[in-house]
């Protein structure tokens, strides 16, 4: 087998096992056996996905052409790590707090969740990472070729360059989409792809250490010998440039925050904030080993390789000019690694932003309503995230196709650092100035991503490809101030630090501005807060951070829901504490956290947690409202909407309730005096003939020399008084029955002439001596009736005994007259010719024991009582009818059914 | 010469049987049915006793009494009164309206005899 062949094999089987691992890893994170997943050790090794193939190759050779220039790129992040870890430590809590998925998605969410802001963001990363993308399939296809070439193979594969880098694409596309869109929460993290990037990250580092001590030990003939050679190399005499210097080690830091790659694996992929902690000085060891070689590899590639060989490849060559083919392989295995990682993670990361921030809205955009109906977006998401993973890594091939592979892509690193370090003002400002906004974050992109543009990137393709020489030379439309790397005239920088130095400050400069100048939204102004504020927040989400609180706002409000007083005794009472003594009244306390936590409890009592915060983060400000409380204040109002429905809704059933008691009450109270005036009446009305019989009986019984006549009279009294008595026992049990409904109607058909002659005949056979004249007109009582003739007669009886017992008239006379009505019912009045019943007494007549005159009537004043009772079970009425003079009472009741059926009688029990 | 005695009731039979066994028993016995001018028959039979009935036409016994004794020369004639209603709440406002006895109908004509000499005695 062939070297070229045997390297191929190697590569296939390394890829396969990278594919293991990711597999093996992925299964055990499903079925949560994640502990060893979850190291800060693969934390702190994931993070080496910052040396990429230009640093695992490009470091030697930038130390070959540049001296100690390289260490810049090692020191940005080692600065970073050990001097600025509060700042990633505060990167690292936004990003889990707010669940952020990537760089773009956390500038976006800080701006008010601006998808403007995360559009711009996602093209700058594409823009600056595709060439970056390209040099890593650039070097491993170069190393291929190199590999090819040292071993005499060249000519199969110098045209197959680009088949290479197709095929390496393909893989690292696959890989990718496998292990990097197996799920969607940006919390379920990718152990699959870290695992595999902290195998890569050993591999890469135990690659370049085993060169580098082969060129120690085995070349050089040990460390003293090496710095000897160091000595002597040009390397060691070079001059260092201190702006170059500074600017490329803060390049190399601010590119350490903001690449989405790096930013990636440092807050998305963390599973715990203390990994931070160990990686604060673990990652730095790991870059000092990565750099402790670079130089001696550099001296000896000078050294011993031939004159214009590619310093860029010495870690590869070297090893194979001295015939050490198997470090040859495992150093390309390394670079291969450093490529791979970068790609996998690159592309992941870019797709998340594309994908959330691009495609979805577009798709969302382009379906309408439909994504909220069909419900299930999920394939949606993951399809969109596949297609851009495929899509980032096509267009890095692409990139790499039409560049041709040049030597040009060596600068691409620097370039690509400049160009999302962007981002860093934006940024930062994000997580630590609550002032910033939207705009002044969108104006300060446009004019550090054009400068960086127009002064680093464009020039950066080489006169000719965008910008032409002219420009270059003359500045934009012939103005010499706006020449690409001599902006406002200045002169003579390093073009890189130019562009770094005025793109950013300027980029700074305008966001400073346009924030200040602008108000942010409250959607901005709530996230700026919470972004702003998250170590405040931390272990209870809930405290407060003393802010610029007023204590009149606060009172004002606790006022507002506690009531003058209590609010009044409250905040008294905590000055007190606050004071440690007795304070005087209206003495307001520090709006401390301690005070604000006491006063939430407070009126949370009254409106609720969630409510209470809301009201208190409005006044205090410190610390803002998050989507969760406002949804739990939501929830509450929606549960104290709903209770005080239910509480309305009862309270209601308790007035009807209430009300109906009352009324009942009344009723009862109304029966018992009704009844008490009954009995009272009752009593009256048997107790007064009883006097009477008893007291003559005793005078019959006891007084001597009664004369006949008065020993008659007395007898008579007597007997008439029993009769009064007992005709009024049987009207009260007349009425008792007729008022309880149990009453037997003997129910026949007859016509009313039948009724009134008998009636007439029986008022007046009691008393001869009665003046009473009946004035009747026979034609009009033909009316046929099916009723009870003895009931109905009864009643007639009452009505003429009335007329002979009321009318005042010196000749009294009762007319009667009947007339059949239309709807079926004959009205038969009894019309005296009287003064008739005084008005106020009219409603009365028909009530039990009324008498209007008791003097002289016999009966208990139960008769109208009965009449109308009677008149109620046959299906009629009796009224007075009001006139001036004349009692005038109306009887009303229906007439048979005309085609009068057999005259039959029944005997019903009406209800 | 009897001492005088009116009787105000408004039944008839009532009426006149007290005026039987008062006159057999020697008093002078005047009598008055209904309560519209009960106050002038006072004042023209000037009576040593009344018996004054409450369910009267015209004006409660109540009111009547009430009345008498506002006025000075009635105050503390010596009043018998009766009434069909026998509740204990008709004893309270007889005594209330300043009653000097109380009695329920049906009464024993014995009883309204010595009730009428003790009231006329003391």
């Amino acid at each position: 087998m062939s070297t070229l062949n045997l390297l191929i094999l190697v590569c296939m089987l390394y890829g396969l096992f990278l594919f293991l691992v990711a597999f093996v890893a992925e299964r055990s994170a499903r079925r949560g056996r994640a502990r060893w997943l979850r190291s800060p050790i693969v934390y702190t090794l994931s993070l080496s996905i910052y040396c990429t193939a230009w640093t695992f190759y490009g470091a030697v050779g930038y130390a070959a052409r540049s001296g100690m220039e390289y260490v810049t790129i090692y020191l940005g992040p080692t600065i970073v790590m050990v001097g600025w870890w509060w700042v990633l430590r505060k990167l690292v809590r936004v990003g889990r707090s707010q669940r952020v998925t990537s760089i773009a998605d956390l500038i976006s969410s800080r701006f008010g969740k601006s998808n403007l802001l995360a559009v711009g963001v996602t093209i700058l990363a594409v823009v600056a990472a595709t060439p970056y993308i390209a040099l890593q399939l650039q070097s491993v296809t170069l190393s291929f070729a190199s590999f090819a070439d040292a071993v005499g193979q060249a000519d199969q594969v110098s045209d197959e360059r680009s088949t290479t880098a197709f095929w390496v694409a393909m893989g690292l596309a696959l890989f990718t989409v496998l292990f990097g869109t197996r799920n969607l929460d940006a919390n379920e993290r990718h152990h699959g792809v870290v695992m595999a990037i902290a195998v890569e990250a050993v591999v890469k580092l135990t690659a370049l250490m085993a060169v580098g001590i082969f060129v120690v030990w085995g070349l050089s003939g040990g460390v003293a010998e090496t710095f000897a050679r160091i000595d002597a190399s040009p390397i060691g005499h070079w001059q260092m440039d201190g702006g170059r210097w500074a600017a490329l080690t803060f390049l190399a830091g601010a590119a350490f925050i903001c690449l989405p790659r790096m930013f990636q694996v440092l807050v998305v992929e963390n599973a715990d904030e203390a990994h931070l902690r160990t990686a604060s000085w673990a990652f730095p060891g790991y870059l000092l080993l990565m750099s402790l070689f670079v130089v001696p590899i550099a001296v000896m590639g000078l050294e011993r390789l031939p004159a214009g060989s590619n310093p860029d490849l010495f870690v590869l060559t070297l090893p194979l000019a001295e015939g050490q083919t198997a470090l040859a392989i495992f150093s390309f295995l390394g670079g291969f690694s450093s490529a791979t990682s970068m790609v996998v993670v690159a592309s992941l990361a870019l797709a998340t932003m594309v994908s959330n921030h691009m495609v979805m809205p577009l798709w969302l955009l382009w379906s309408g309503g439909r994504a909220s109906v069909s419900g299930d977006v999920r394939h949606v998401v993951l399809l969109a995230r596949r297609l851009s993973i495929a899509g980032i890594v096509a267009l890095g091939y692409i990139y790499y196709r039409i560049s041709g592979g040049g030597e040009a892509l060596a600068a691409i690193g620097l370039v690509s650092f400049a160009g999302v370090a962007q981002v860093l003002p934006v940024m930062i400002a994000g997580i630590y100035w609550r002032g910033a906004t939207r705009i002044g974050a969108l104006a300060g992109l446009t004019v550090g991503f054009g400068l960086w543009g127009y002064t680093l990137f464009l020039p950066s393709l080489g006169a000719g490809v965008i910008l032409s020489q002219s420009i270059l030379d003359n500045g934009f439309l012939g103005l010499v101030w706006l020449r690409p790397q001599a902006l406002f005239g200045i002169e003579g920088i390093d073009p890189l630090v130019h562009a770094v130095f005025w793109s950013l400050l300027l980029n700074a400069l305008t966001f400073f501005a346009v924030s200040l100048a602008s108000f942010p939204s409250p959607l901005e102004r709530l996230q700026g807060a919470q972004f702003v504020n998250v170590l405040q927040q931390a272990g209870s989400a809930r405290s407060w951070s003393a802010g610029a609180a007023q204590a009149e706002d606060l009172m004002i409000m606790a006022q507002r829901i506690l009531g003058a007083q209590e609010a009044q005794a409250f905040f008294e009472q905590e000055a007190a504490r606050q004071a440690g003594r007795a304070v005087r009244a209206g003495a307001l306390p520090e709006p401390g956290p301690d005070f604000l936590q006491r006063l939430e409890r407070e009126l949370s009592g009254s409106v609720g947690a969630a409510t209470a915060h809301a009201m208190v983060a409005q006044i205090v400000g410190g610390a803002s409202v998050s989507v969760h409380e406002l949804l739990a204040v939501a929830d509450e109002t929606a549960q104290m909407i709903e209770y005080s429905d239910r509480l309305q809704a009862q309270s209601r059933e308790l007035a009807a309730t209430a009300a109906k008691l009352r009324e009942a009450n009344d009723k009862l109270t109304q029966l018992s005096v009704q009844k008490d005036a009954f009995l009272s009446q009752i009593s009256h009305e048997l107790r007064t003939p009883m006097t009477s019989i008893r007291a003559f009986s005793e005078i019959l019984r006891d007084t001597r020399d009664v004369s006949p006549e008065e020993q008659k009279k007395y007898s008579s009294i007597i007997h008439d008084e029993s009769v009064r008595l007992t005709r009024l026992l049987d009207d009260l049990l007349d009425l008792s029955v007729l008022e309880n409904g149990q009453v037997n109607l003997n129910i026949r058909r007859g016509t009313l002439r039948e009724a009134l002659d008998k009636a007439v005949s029986a008022a007046v056979a009691g008393d001869e001596s009665a003046k009473l004249q009946v004035n009747r007109v026979p034609e009009e009582e033909a009316q046929t009736l099916e009723t009870d003739f003895d009931r109905l007669g009864q009643v007639f009886i009452n009505l003429i005994a009335n007329a002979r017992k009321y009318c005042d008239a010196e000749v009294p006379e009762l007319t009667i007259h009947a007339a059949a009505m239309s709807d079926g019912r004959v009205q038969v009045d009894f019309i005296d010719n009287g003064s008739g019943i005084p008005e106020e007494s009219r409603d009365l007549i028909f009530e039990k024991f009324s008498r209007v005159a008791p003097q002289r009537a016999g009966g208990a004043g139960l008769g109208l009582s009965i009449c109308r009772q009677i008149m109620e079970r046959l299906g009629g009425s009796v009224d007075y009818v009001p006139s001036p003079r004349n009692a005038h009472f109306r009887v009303t009741l229906p007439m048979a059914e005309s085609e009068g059926p057999a005259a039959h009688r029944k005997s019903l029990v009406t209800n | 010469m009897g001492k005088r005695v009116l009787v105000i009731e408004d039944e008839p039979n009532i009426t006149e049987a007290i005026n039987f066994f008062l006159s057999r028993d020697g008093w002078e016995v005047f009598t008055h049915s209904n309560g519209h001018d009960a106050l002038q028959a006072v004042a023209r039979r000037a009576p040593d006793l009344l018996i004054l009935d409450v369910m009267l036409p015209g004006k409660s016994g109540y009111e009547i009494l009430r009345e008498l004794r506002d006025t000075a020369d009635w105050k503390h004639l010596p009043v018998l009164m009766l009434t069909a209603r026998g509740q204990a709440r008709d004893r309270e406002m007889a005594r209330a309206a300043g009653a000097s006895r109380f009695m329920t109908k049906p009464f024993s004509n014995a009883e309204i005899l010595e009730a009428v000499r003790e009231l006329v005695d003391s």
